[in-house]
């Protein structure tokens, strides 16, 4: 316990309640003016199975789910066989001593036993959550009045008359354990800083409403899904259709089809759904038309893990639909990116008439977080619009011109109709596929298309400079992409505290990949360790594709749990105190 | 009224000569402009075949999709800019075969779009294979022996989907076409059209001639087309005798009217408008 942090554990059965205890808990240490970071292992079943909420507050900021608890709330015996032995030596775990027991073998790592008599603490056995809930108030050392708050949030709309019993059961746990059990003396540093506390996924809705995104369009999918939830409830009110479709390939079409309109549109899903929309991914990007799809990655191939975090979709989403098309491929990295990334990827869309992918996974998209106040005034930039055609010519939707960028009109301007289509078409969109096949053309309108990355490309790179983050002359760099930013945040932390000077590098921008800037900035570096959630190191393969950058030293985890950070710190020290790989940083 | 060649684009159709297509096109220009209908105000929407490459003949906006994606990307559009007259077009292999679940969802879903699928009962740009609306035992590229799938009925799974307006036409009988069109564009709601669209290269069975010794008129048999058991039953005429004109209608509400984010009008014209900061107070 040598931070001021705290860790808590919340374990039991689907159904048991265990997010609303988890959620609660976060919202108070937020309001407290601490950093939380949280992740929930749950599985594919509505109830029963076994979820293990995993949080750490902290007063400076934390970046990882903790692997040891202070606190083990468990709702069910199985979380006390489960997780007991995980509870620090002096910490505690609370339970419901009338339906469940705490053997000496649970105790074997120096874990304290909180037996809690619910029945006589509480009215109904069901409030057994808030008691407990209660009781780690006092052992943490966090202000009552929070947890009575929240139960008042919580249960005053939809059921007031639970609102006292509920109120009365947490302030039973608190005495409880203030006459049973010591305090922590964790000293956390409580504060009135405010902070946000949220999943990625709710970043990703915020971002595109503040976009103004005006078409959200979704199949149900873990775990995209909760981007679908919180646009329903609160995209009509800020002028954005929510709609479920009928499959994922529906899904995109009709992302296309308001896309084309003028009107902002995206589209969310996991892998397996991603997969049916490639064919209209190609689609926009003939059409040039703006959109923007995210797809939260969950463990594959196929159905996989729906439950469980991975990064194996990268190669998917880069080689999506037949043929070559421009597209944007951004992979934020923690939840106030996704939220910057998400209201800057409609820019690009409409910039660059494309596709935009954002890749998250499982992990970023629904682990819980505490985010600074987010700028809800986001910049917004259309793109080259035409709002009036006056010409006695008829007007170029797919005009050549320099930048591969046709300034576009949105269909219902008078004297500017015109078709866009799905089969290669000359400038005025109109097709050259059946009649004749005309090369010349062809060749012309490729290069206008592909045109557009340069484009990009330069645009990304400033907007998204690749950089070393972290001490220049680090004698290891860590390199990844997406959520596990935070885990390599941590890890050069601690490396630094042990001596070991180190950095990490990100690659956010996947396409177009912005190879020689990150030539450039890799060029410095001594020893490079690839850390992602796949089997094959897919950015790995990417990077010495796009570089010549060949990383041999990877750490790779696909068994769909978030990594470990103990264990990323030992197989760092083992590659460390092996010699370098020959070709670790190719030359240039 | 306008005139009907505001609808023509400087396109000449690449169809064979004889193709129903030709009809399918003429009438639906005529409707439009019997409707009074500007080219900038309409977006006709098609997937992928021979008839898919009807919105390049016509003047006015157009969208050339994916093979069998026609409904949904026209579902986007209206979604978009429920201003525009949107009319999805394409054939029986692109809406009944590989847009099939599209087909059914569009009519559950009820937005305002005319769907128009021009049924030739084969698959003409790839050839000649079989169609879902191909009678058994017809003999095709795909099924030399004889087709062995029953033939799909467009009108009795409109019906059964919940199509609030369920027409079929002929493409021999432009004025009937066109007025069915003038129907299904004023209705309110999702409007099937299916016409048979008599394909001269690969379907030597389903010709002119056959149909024309066939269909007859619903209406000239007094057929009331908001009795929905009438319309089920007229659905299973087959052989012999083939009704044309207007299975049923029946409006209801449709998805634009219920959807509170377009009660502020078309989507793609809101203003530009900041978020509300009080959307964050969830979050703290």
């Amino acid at each position: 316990m040598k931070r001021k942090t705290v860790s808590v554990w919340v374990g039991g059965a689907a159904g048991d309640g265990i997010a609303s205890v988890g959620e609660s808990l976060a919202k108070i240490f937020a309001r407290n003016g601490l950093h939380v970071y949280a992740y929930n292992s749950y599985q594919s079943v509505i109830r029963g199975g076994h979820v293990w909420w995993q949080m750490r507050a902290g007063s400076e900021k934390v970046y990882t789910q903790p692997e040891t608890a202070h606190i083990l709330i468990a709702l069910n015996q199985d979380a006390i066989d489960q997780h007991a032995l995980g509870v620090e030596t002096g910490g505690a775990i609370l339970f419901n001593s009338d339906r469940m027991q705490v053997r000496p073998e649970h105790l074997a790592h120096g874990a304290q036993s909180c037996g809690l008599p619910i029945s006589k603490l509480a009215k109904l056995p069901i409030m057994q959550n808030t008691v407990a809930t209660g009781a780690f108030m006092y052992l943490a050392e966090l202000p009552l009045g929070s947890l009575e708050k929240a139960l008042e949030e919580r249960f005053g709309k939809k059921k007031p008359e639970v609102v006292q019993p509920n109120i009365d059961a947490a302030r039973a746990g608190y005495e409880f354990a203030k006459q049973n059990w010591k305090q922590f003396g964790l000293g956390l540093g409580l504060s009135k800083t405010q902070r946000l506390v949220m999943i990625g996924n709710q970043a990703f809705g915020l971002g595109a409403l503040a976009a103004n995104c005006r078409v959200y369009t979704a199949y149900p999918m873990t775990p995209a899904s909760s981007i679908l939830h919180f646009l329903a409830s609160n995209g009509p009110k800020n002028g954005c259709v929510v709609k479920q479709c009928e499959d994922e390939i529906a899904s995109m079409a009709m992302a296309v089809g308001a896309g084309q309109t003028g009107a902002r549109a995206m589209t969310g899903t996991s892998g397996g759904g991603f997969a049916l929309m490639t064919e209209a991914v190609g689609l926009a990007g003939m059409l040039e038309t703006p959109v923007v799809i995210v797809n939260v990655q969950r463990g594959g191939p196929s159905t996989g893990l729906p439950t469980k975090t991975e990064q194996g979709d990268l190669f998917q989403v880069l080689g999506a639909s037949q043929g070559e098309y421009p597209r944007i491929i951004l992979a934020p990295q923690t939840i106030e990116d996704v939220f910057y990334t998400t209201a800057e990827a409609f820019n690009l869309a409409d910039r660059y008439q494309c596709p935009v992918l954002i890749l998250s996974d499982l992990l970023l998209s629904e682990h819980t977080e505490t985010v600074d106040p987010l700028d809800l005034n986001v910049k917004v930039d259309r793109g080259e619009i035409v709002s009036e055609w006056t010409s006695s010519e008829p007007y170029k939707r797919y005009l050549n011109t320099p930048s591969g960028v046709s300034p576009r009109v949105f269909p219902g301007t008078r004297n500017a109709q015109h078709v866009s289509a799905s089969d290669e078409h000359d400038e005025r969109g109109i097709v050259i596929s059946d009649v004749f096949t005309d090369p010349p053309t062809r060749k012309m309108m490729m290069e206008k298309r592909m045109r557009k990355i340069d484009g990009a490309r330069k645009e990304l790179a400033k907007t998204y400079a690749p950089k070393l983050e972290g001490s220049p002359d680090a004698e290891v760099t860590l390199v990844g992409w997406g959520s596990t930013a935070n885990l390599l945040r941590a890890m050069m932390r601690r490396l630094e505290e042990e001596g070991v000077r180190a950095n990490i590098f990100l690659i956010k921008v996947i396409a177009p990949f912005l190879g020689d800037d990150v030539t450039a900035a890799l060029s410095t570096c001594k020893r490079l360790v690839m850390i992602e959630s796949n089997f094959t190191s897919q950015m790995a393969r990417l990077l010495r594709m796009e570089t010549g950058i060949h990383i041999k030293d990877r750490i790779l985890k696909y068994d769909g749990e978030p990594f470990v950070p103990s264990e990323v710190y030992k197989e760092i020290k083992k590659i460390l105190a092996r010699a370098p790989a020959r070709e670790a940083v190719a030359p240039r | 009224m306008a005139d009907a060649a505001v609808f023509k684009s400087d396109i000449k159709p690449d169809w064979c000569p004889g193709c129903g297509d030709f009809g399918v096109l003429n009438s639906l220009q005529k409707a439009c402009a019997d409707l009074n209908l500007e080219p900038h105000q309409v977006m006709i929407v098609s997937g992928i075949g021979c008839s898919s490459n009807l919105p390049g003949f016509f003047n006015s906006y157009g969208l050339h999709t994916l093979h069998g994606r026609s409904l949904p990307v026209a579902s986007g559009v209206k979604l978009g800019n429920s201003d525009l007259t949107v009319i999805a077009t394409g054939g029986d292999g692109d809406g009944y075969g590989i847009g099939a679940g599209h087909f059914v969802h569009s009519m559950r879903r009820n937005l305002d779009i005319t769907y128009i699928v021009m049924d030739n009962q084969i698959y003409g740009l790839t050839t000649g294979q079989a169609s879902p609306t191909t009678e058994r035992m017809i003999k095709t590229k795909s099924t030399p022996q004889g087709n062995l799938e029953s033939q799909l009925n467009p009108i009795a799974l409109a019906l059964a989907g919940g199509a609030s307006f369920v027409a079929r036409g002929f493409s021999g009988e432009p004025t009937h076409l066109a007025e069915l069109y003038k129907q299904a564009i004023r209705h309110k709601g999702f409007a099937l059209v299916d016409v048979f669209s008599p394909c001269m290269t690969y379907n030597k069975n389903n010709t002119y001639t056959w149909f024309k010794e066939r269909i007859y008129k619903l209406e000239d048999q007094r057929h009331d087309p908001k009795n929905f058991e009438a319309a089920m039953a007229r659905s299973q005429e087959w052989g012999t005798q083939i009704p044309i004109g207007v299975f049923y209608q029946n409006e209801r509400m449709t998805y634009e009217e219920g959807e509170p984010a377009m009660a502020h009008g078309a989507m793609s014209k809101l203003p530009f408008k900041p978020l509300d900061p009080s959307i964050l107070l969830e979050f703290v």
